[in-house]
């Protein structure tokens, strides 16, 4: 099990800052889910541990900075299961699951035998036997979805990034893709970091949430100490009503403001 | 387990087990087709005894006489060799520009070299319109070669010197520039020269008629050196489908893979332009029908398009030389009108198919 730091993390495009000093310390096997109104800065920082932006400050993987590492060698700690993934036209299901082994291959090499196996080994474990020899154009967005993340576990990364995992799927959809987060977690031990927009679905698989606002960690903690109506209210701009069930979950529901 | 493995390896690379001997007997017959035709010569059943009785323990009467086996190994078959290298080279780097550029409308000129090389064709037709009698080497191809691999590389320090740039795209706006700066002082050139236009205008146009043995040991390491490069590079070509960010997430340093891709693929078409000219159209219509048949994997497009080009070129050589002999049509306008119209059959029959 892997731990992931950031020290003072700091992110800019084109010299606007979309992260600021963001310090956090993910322990290893935790569940960290960023939430945040459009433009906090959630997927800016998910992609600075991706390596695709430059950041300031350090990101830790294990106490040793990303930065030292090979791009290949941090793909081997890292997935990333980007907010709208690219599935190239004429893939098959197989082949793109077969991506996620590039870190284990040399810059000439080819995918081993072993290579092939992990990715039979995934697609079965992740029942998804029936989009293997599918081309990926002809897949609905939720078998794309698990096809996505099949290619990240086929990664054996320790740690796991989503951006925005189900903001494309139905209820039914958005409950399996988290499900089967949650239980690959679980059986790998792994080291989630996702970006949610459902707050309901973020306060229930996460073990902690972290609140961004304007690219700085606003609150963190447990959902019932962040899900709150007025620190909602304060950085939502929202009215919202917080529920808590019987088993301890939080359930976030928007206030109707107009006239009755 | 064991039948799975092979379930998905077979998606990967079962397809090209068939594909690729097939044509491999596919550039047999074009190259045997190549030295059998001609306008003058023997007549054409002999070529292939002639060819067998040439062969280690072989010994039969072709009944061809010297002058007619001069005709062929001379004058044909350095043209056929010619032909297919310079088919495999155009198209195996158009497909790999299309792939680092994830772009289908690319060809292998984007980034500039056939106006780099048509600049420096020009430039020393210009200067040595008299003929090439003083020098060691013949200068044509040299500057054509150069004035190829130069303008890329104006593009490539135009290009990257574009700050904050996430996309190739700052890099295909500069080899437009630079084709476009290329080109207008081209044509400042031949305004000011009028006399060479025909000159350098049958050089644009590609020929591959007076190709020797010489042309062909001339570009061999540069095309070697470039279609080994590509060729190891299928798989990263497959891997930057997914864009420059996700690929980059996956462990791939992209612009070091755009680097010596682009690299690879500018040698091996500079070499080929400075010997054939510049022919258009194989750097992208073969790719293409490649991938309409057999999807769009680099792992089977490269070495598809390696085989399907040389292939491609061969035939498209064979009309020119008879259709209105003694002058020949240039090659270029051969591959233009074959091409055009193949490459819009295939386009139907795939959508029939779907």
């Amino acid at each position: 099990m892997t731990s992931l730091a950031f020290e003072n993390v700091s992110v800019q495009y084109d010299g606007r800052t979309a992260v600021h000093g963001f310090t956090d310390t993910i322990k290893p096997g935790e569940w960290l889910c960023i939430i945040g109104p459009n433009g906090a800065g959630k997927s800016s920082l998910l992609r600075a541990i991706t390596g695709v932006t430059p950041h300031g400050g350090r990101i830790l993987v294990d106490g040793s900075p990303l930065t030292a590492r090979s791009s290949r060698r941090r793909a081997q700690l890292i997935a990333y299961v980007p907010q709208s993934p690219v599935l190239p036209s004429g893939m098959t299901g197989a082949e793109y699951v077969l991506l996620g082994r590039n870190p284990f291959v040399t810059h000439f090499g080819q995918e081993s035998a072993l290579d092939h196996s992990m990715v039979n080994d995934v697609i079965s474990r992740l029942d998804l036997a029936d989009l293997a020899q599918r081309d990926v154009d002809t897949l609905s967005g939720g078998e794309r979805q698990r096809l996505v993340i099949a290619r990240a576990i086929a990664q054996e990364a320790p740690i796991l990034l989503l951006d925005e995992p189900t903001s494309a799927l139905d209820i039914g959809h958005q409950q399996q893709a988290l499900e089967l987060v949650d239980k690959l977690r679980r059986e790998h031990g792994l080291t989630v970091v996702s970006a949610m927009h459902d707050l309901t679905l973020a306060g229930i698989y996460s073990d902690r949430l972290a609140l961004m606002h304007a690219g700085h960690r606003v609150a963190h903690g447990p959902a019932e100490d962040v899900l709150r109506a007025e620190t909602l209210g304060e950085f939502y701009g929202v009215s919202v009503r917080v529920h808590r069930e019987d088993d301890g979950t939080i359930v976030v529901v928007p206030n109707r403001t107009s006239l009755r | 387990m064991s039948s799975s493995i092979t379930a998905t390896q077979s998606t990967v690379h079962g397809a090209s087990r068939w594909l690729i001997p097939a044509s491999v007997v596919a550039l047999f017959l074009a190259v045997l087709g190549g030295v059998m035709i001609g306008p003058a010569g023997p007549t054409w059943w002999r070529v292939p005894l002639e060819l067998l009785n040439r062969l280690p323990l072989i010994s039969i009467d072709s009944g061809m006489t010297s002058m007619e086996w001069a005709i062929i190994w001379q004058i044909r078959a350095p043209r056929v060799v010619l032909a297919a290298i310079v088919g495999s080279t155009l198209s195996i780097a158009g497909a790999s520009y299309q792939g680092v550029f994830r772009n289908p409308l690319v060809d292998p000129y984007l980034l500039g070299v056939a106006a780099g090389a048509g600049l420096g064709a020009t430039i020393v037709i210009t200067v040595n319109r008299s003929g090439s009698s003083d020098w060691i080497i013949d200068p044509l191809p040299l500057a054509a070669f150069l004035g190829g691999l130069l303008a890329v590389l104006a593009t490539y320090l135009v290009g990257s010197s574009v700050k904050n740039d996430r996309s190739s795209i700052s890099l295909v706006l500069a080899g437009v520039a630079v084709t476009s700066l290329a080109t207008a002082m081209q044509t400042f050139l031949l305004q000011r020269n009028s006399d060479v236009v025909r000159q350098v205008y049958s050089w644009i146009l590609g020929r591959l008629s007076t190709a020797t043995w010489s042309d062909v040991r001339l570009v061999i390491p540069y095309v070697l050196v470039s279609t080994v490069a590509l060729l190891m590079h299928r798989r990263l070509l497959d891997v930057l489908r997914v864009g420059d960010e996700e690929a980059t997430a996956l462990g791939v340093d992209v612009s070091r893979v755009r680097l010596i891709v682009v690299i690879s693929a500018t040698l091996g078409t500079a070499a080929v332009v400075a010997v054939s000219g510049l022919i258009g159209f194989v750097g992208i219509i073969v790719p293409h029908a490649i991938r309409l048949v057999v999807g769009s994997s680099y792992r089977i497009v490269l070495p598809m398009s390696l085989l399907l080009g040389a292939v491609f070129l061969i035939v498209a050589d064979i009309p020119g030389r008879i259709l209105d002999n003694p002058a020949e049509t240039p090659i270029g306008v051969v591959t233009a009108f074959l091409g055009a119209p193949f490459f819009l059959l295939i386009l139907r029959t795939r959508q029939a198919q779907r």
